[in-house]
């Protein structure tokens, strides 16, 4: 495990963000970077997942929507985004650049670099 | 027992329409088979005018299918013309040689277009308006060809040539006599019509006598009247009339004249043959709108089904005009004729027009143009014959001018009879639709046309089904039940709270389990509802589940679109102190806030606060005896007054005061959606109550209480609960008409609906007459605002869901 850790801090890419209680369930925490706020969201099975916080529609935040199973509602108009792909469903079109997450355990890693495919990334 | 054979000829509306009024009351009296010449199953043939304007499709007006014939059990031919009666060995033969045997026979041939008799009215490209070919046909040419002329400026007519000009084709309209529509409209609102429909960019051609259809190369080129002019066409459609189709019936020596001739029963002289719909004549009338052939079915299916009560003595007619945005309705005597008085508004210049006739203060004709939602009203007094001279001075302007705007309570649906009758296309009356909602409950439009058949042929009683049924459905809490609350559930909104009541469900999963969720987590629209509910029914014994609820009311301030949030602090019936204010000016100048604002409900508006600053902004004011606003939530927002007697001239009580007692007494309740108040202290209502969800105005003896006004998109008035005298008394039923609305209206449902879905009766019932039933009520609203009347802003500031106002880490660089 510590080998594990090790590994990702000389990576100098995945980044310990927290664990999973740190997020409530049906919840969503921020974490600010210098490109932008990432919202880091954990639904009531516990998987966690990661999206840039901007609903492709309106900018609006998502990690301050409503979360059930694996989408989230955005607070401005309603849009509802697949929290796995960050992909607007349909009859919604637009898209918010998911992040990679790794578990430790309890802890959760980000990478920065987001998912390909998805114009929504900057 | 041997079913009897009944066969019908012609599978057309009035004919459809008998059998299924025969299938109801007597199921398996007959064998049934039915010949059709056209290859399509029944179709609402009046609505061929909305098909050939692309406004809906041949789908869309299908009655009944062909799975309806064979779920019914009945034989159906398609295609097959019936050619040939013989009624002594009673069999009917078809042209392709395909014959049936009948104890009963039903005439449903239906009527022909006239065409005229003109050189070249053979050419291609001239047709009628009468079915699905000649719709296919039209819409064939708006994509071939560039001109079409009707002739006939009748109704057909004039919707057949808006619908050609809606396909983009040039579309002259020929008429005869100077005004269009002469059988229905008067000179001056055929006037206003020609001139809409000149607007629209048809052409008229009034006046005009057709010589000639010129052709070329076998189809139609021009048409040439006989004062010699000729205008291009590449179409032309007829529409001049209908004679009624009685060939068949002719030929087999059944007695006509201008139509098959029946009695009041339906019955022709061959008392086993019955004829119906458009081929027929009624006492020297043939009919070609649709309202008195299904009176005619009813009949009909009635003596079929050997019940023989029930005759047919005529109808009274009336006429809507299915083009879009031209608003027109026409009935009885329109024109006037001797002994009769005309009752006119006319504003040509705004495209109004109301011409009602009387006869000895009797209603016998009306013609409206531009406003034609009291139609069926000004119907209803004519075929009841209503006197009215006692509403004469108001008469011209329609219904809702009788009653007092704002006192109702009570929608128009609600006031009507159930022996009134809404669809006047089907004959189905108030009665019916009920009866129809609740046995067999229904909660669509879709339910209620499928079920009843009103609002299916015309559709101009839409509106009115759609209020009968929202006022069925929502003013008997037994009645089947309003739409499932969400996709996740078939329960609705009543049922989840009922369970939650009655079983005791204190938790979000417990009321999924038990109700069957059909999604584990619920969604956005579920959530926050069963939140709401559990909160209010188990104020002690549920918990909030913060996650289920908005951002505003999980954050407690108002998420702005940038993503930022405003704060509004609490200034107690609208009053504030040197202090107040000066903590106001200083939370803005230390946060450095970029705007503020004064809100509607008299307090102040911070925007621009950003998320992470929020528990410090509220520390910051909490030092100084500010609390939440609550303008977040659905809950008790502001309590609006006026100064009162303290300072006012005319004051004659102490409004301001009386507003903050409520907003002491009510903040931090949790509400189905947000909830206003204001006090006035005296009847000038400068708060004005009467807007508000709960109104107070200050009279010389007491208090007015005032309910369910609203005024946000839809203004809506109060309606005056009661008068009580003292201040423990307002706080009493307020507290009571709160607490009942919180335990009883759906989510999200303001008290303005909700009192008009209750109706203020009922309200009135609980929370004036019933005085235990009031106490009860007050008493429960005290015991939950034990617990929810406290700051949320305090407890964040001191630490409470800081995860939720924190960012779970940043990085840097």
């Amino acid at each position: 495990m510590n080998a594990v850790v090790k590994k990702v801090a000389m990576d100098q890419q995945w980044i310990e963000v927290g664990t999973v209680s740190d997020i409530p369930k049906d919840g969503a925490r921020v974490v600010k970077t210098p490109l932008g706020d990432i919202a880091v969201f954990r639904n009531r099975q516990d998987e966690i997942f990661a999206l840039r916080d901007k609903c492709p529609h309106k900018g609006g935040p998502l990690s301050q929507g409503i979360i059930y199973g694996k989408t989230v509602a955005c607070p401005l108009h309603n849009w509802n985004i697949a929290l796995d792909t960050g992909i607007a469903v349909a009859p919604d079109e637009g898209c918010a650049a998911s992040y990679p997450i790794r578990m430790e355990g309890e802890k959760v890693f980000l990478l920065l670099t987001p998912n390909e495919g998805c114009p929504n990334s900057q | 027992m041997k079913r009897m054979k009944l066969v019908m000829v012609g599978n057309g509306m009035a004919g459809v329409r008998t059998l299924e009024e025969l299938l109801k009351i007597a199921p398996d009296l007959y064998e049934i088979t039915v010949f059709g010449a056209e290859p399509y199953a029944n179709y609402n043939r009046i609505l061929l005018s909305p098909v050939l304007a692309g406004e809906q499709t041949i789908k869309d007006i299908m009655l009944n299918d062909v799975d309806w014939y064979e779920k019914n059990g009945i034989t159906l031919h398609l295609n097959k013309k019936i050619t040939r009666i013989d009624r002594k060995n009673r069999t009917v033969h078809a042209e392709d040689g395909t014959s049936a045997e009948y104890d009963r026979l039903i005439l449903a041939t239906g009527s022909n277009p006239f065409m005229l008799p003109v050189p070249g009215n053979d050419l291609q490209g001239v047709i009628s308006f009468r079915d699905i070919h000649d719709v296919d046909v039209m819409v064939d040419a708006a994509t071939n060809y560039k001109h079409a002329v009707i002739i006939g400026g009748g109704l057909l007519g004039l919707e057949a040539a808006n619908g050609l000009k809606m396909r983009g084709m040039d579309v002259a309209v020929v008429h005869n006599s100077d005004n269009l529509m002469e059988r229905q409209l008067d000179p001056v609102a055929s006037k206003m019509l020609q001139k809409n429909l000149e607007d629209k960019g048809m052409n008229f051609l009034v006046g005009k006598q057709t010589e000639q259809l010129i052709g070329k190369d076998g189809r139609v080129k021009a048409v040439r009247f006989k004062d010699g002019q000729e205008v291009p066409a590449d179409l032309v459609v007829m529409a001049v009339g209908i004679r009624p189709n009685t060939t068949l019936a002719e030929s087999a020596g059944i007695h006509c004249n201008r139509g098959i001739v029946v009695n009041d029963t339906m019955q022709t002289y061959d008392p086993r043959i019955y004829a119906i719909g458009e081929c027929v004549s009624h006492r020297g009338i043939a009919y070609g709108l649709v309202a008195p052939l299904f009176e005619m079915a009813k009949v009909c299916a009635n003596h079929l089904a050997e019940y023989g009560i029930g005759r047919y003595t005529g109808s009274v007619t009336s006429t809507k005009l299915k083009v879009t945005g031209i608003e027109l309705f026409s009935a009885g005597d329109y024109m006037g004729s001797e002994g009769t008085e005309n009752l006119l508004l006319s504003d040509p210049k705004g495209g109004l027009y109301k011409k009602l006739v009387l006869k000895d203060n009797r209603l016998v004709g009306a013609v409206l143009y531009g406003e034609s939602e009291d139609g069926n009203w000004y119907f209803k007094l004519m075929r009841e014959g209503t006197d009215v001279s006692a509403l004469r001075n108001r008469l011209l302007f329609g219904e809702t001018h009788l009653g007092d705007a704002g006192h109702g309570g009570q929608s128009k649906a609600a006031a009507m009879k159930d022996c009134d009758q809404v669809c006047d296309c089907n004959g189905v009356s108030k009665g019916d639709i009920v009866k129809a909602i609740v046995t067999k409950g229904l909660f669509t439009l879709d339910d209620v046309k499928l079920h009843t058949k009103a609002a299916a042929s015309c559709g101009s009683c839409t509106g009115l089904c759609e209020q009968i049924l929202s006022h069925t459905l929502g003013g008997e809490y037994s009645a089947p039940e309003a739409k499932p609350m969400c996709k996740c559930t078939d329960a609705t909104h009543d049922q989840v709270r009922a369970a939650i009541r009655d079983q005791k469900l204190t938790s979000i999963p417990d009321v999924m389990n038990t109700l069957g969720w059909k999604r584990e987590d619920g969604c956005p629209s579920c959530r926050p509802a069963l939140n709401y509910y559990l909160i209010s029914t188990w104020p002690k014994e549920a918990k909030d589940d913060y996650q289920s609820r908005y951002i505003n009311e999980r954050a407690h301030a108002n998420i702005q679109k940038d993503g930022s949030y405003s704060v509004v602090p609490r200034l107690w019936g609208g009053s504030v102190s040197v202090d107040q204010l000066r903590a106001i000016a200083d939370v803005a100048e230390k946060f450095n806030v970029p705007e503020m604002k004064i809100t509607g409900g008299q307090r102040i508006d911070l925007f621009g606060v950003k998320k992470e600053e929020l528990p410090d902004v509220w520390g910051f004011l909490a030092d100084r005896g500010l609390v939440s606003g609550h303008a977040y939530g659905k809950a008790l927002r502001t309590v609006k007054t006026c100064v009162g007697s303290d300072w006012c001239r005319f004051g004659v009580q102490d409004s301001t005061q009386m507003g903050i007692d409520l907003e002491e007494m009510t903040w931090g309740s949790w509400t189905p959606h947000k909830y206003k108040m204001a006090v006035s202290g005296c009847p000038r209502n400068c708060a004005e109550a009467t807007i508000k969800d709960f109104g107070v105005v200050g009279i010389d003896s007491g208090w007015e209480l005032h309910v369910g006004g609203n005024g946000g998109v839809k203004v809506r008035a109060t309606d005056l609960l009661c008068r009580v005298t003292t201040r423990e008394e307002v706080l009493e039923y307020a507290g009571a008409f709160m607490q009942i609305y919180r335990e009883e209206a759906r989510y999200l449902e303001r008290t303005a609906p909700w009192v008009e879905r209750v109706g203020l009766p009922y309200i009135k019932t609980r929370v004036v007459d019933d005085a235990e039933g009031r106490a009860a009520a007050y008493q429960r609203f005290l015991e939950s605002q034990e617990i929810y009347k406290f700051d949320p802003w305090a407890e964040r500031a001191k630490g409470v869901d800081q995860h939720e106002f924190t960012p779970l880490k940043v990085v840097t660089g």
